[in-house]
């Protein structure tokens, strides 16, 4: 290699430089494909996988029996096949199976049940959280859903119908909507009340769209799909 | 940079070709299984539960 000259090593840094920022926006637009398309490639494969897992608990026969007093139901896993969700208002093909836990991890596979509240059909308030973009995006667009709109869950081959009450935004600290009569401490609840959160607005954390049902009627599921 | 690595790539152009592709693939499996799921926390619109945190 001959002496390199100044106006050599000029190129040299300017071409480090700019292969340096060709880099960059090449990773920039991976990771804008990793999320608005890959997020909801692996959801998509993880409900796969949970809707077999419930189908199979559900299918299984003590699923479905009264479990005995002296023998409580026993707690459902994080992350596990919870329930499953299906709101007719966002589409016929809308159908979520709702996972145990609402940590960020557990999220990634579908809505998530606040473990603290009860399970769906019982006197209180069963709530879900879920992601409104990224990883599949099942409440993207729960801002669609009306007052009088049906929400059923089907958790140990019961479907539950809860009725659209009301739907507001509020702030990321208002954890009185997960009470068991949501927005009245201490006040003991005397029917059971569904409640869905997300994000709001979408792409955004600074505030929540809540979504509250009443429950309208619980049935055993007549086909298991 | 990407001058330098394909000059200490081994063998003739065809394997060059070959091995800066594993090389590519290797990266782009880096960030889509660590890089990008460690980023993607760091989004506006991934908090959806109502907490004392905010």
């Amino acid at each position: 290699m001959p002496a390199t000259s100044t106006g050599d090593r000029v190129r040299g840094v300017v071409g480090f430089v700019g292969e340096l920022l060709i880099t960059a926006g090449v990773v920039v637009g991976l990771f804008a494909v990793y999320t608005l398309f890959w997020t909801g490639v692996e959801t998509a494969n993880e409900q796969e996988a949970l809707e077999e897992q419930f189908s199979s608990v559900e299918a299984s026969p003590e699923a479905t029996d009264e479990p005995a007093a002296d023998d409580p139901e026993p707690e459902p896993l994080s992350g596990d096949a919870y329930a499953r969700l299906t709101i007719p208002r966002l589409g016929d093909d809308w159908r979520w199976i709702v996972v145990q836990g609402v940590e960020l991890e557990t999220l990634t596979r579908g809505p998530g049940h606040y473990p603290e509240t009860v399970d769906p059909g019982e006197v209180g308030n069963f709530a879900v959280a879920g992601h409104r973009a990224t990883y599949g995006e099942p409440f993207a667009n729960l801002d669609r859903v009306q007052v009088g709109d049906e929400v059923r869950v089907e958790r140990a081959g019961v479907l539950h119908t809860y009725v659209v009450t009301e739907s507001f935004i509020t702030d990321p600290s208002d954890t009185d909507v997960l009470l068991p009569v949501p927005g009245q401490p201490g006040v003991e609840a005397d029917e059971a009340v569904l409640t869905l959160t997300t994000c709001h607005p979408r792409w955004s954390s600074s505030e929540r769209l809540i979504v509250h049902a009443t429950l309208a009627e619980s049935a055993p599921v007549e086909e298991v799909a | 940079m990407y001058p330098w690595i394909w000059q200490h790539l081994p063998g003739p152009t065809a394997v060059k070709v070959v091995l800066a592709a594993v090389l590519v693939g290797l990266v782009v499996l880096v960030l889509f299984t660590v890089v990008f799921p460690w980023a993607v926390t760091w989004l506006p619109g991934q908090e959806v539960v109502v907490d004392g945190a905010g």
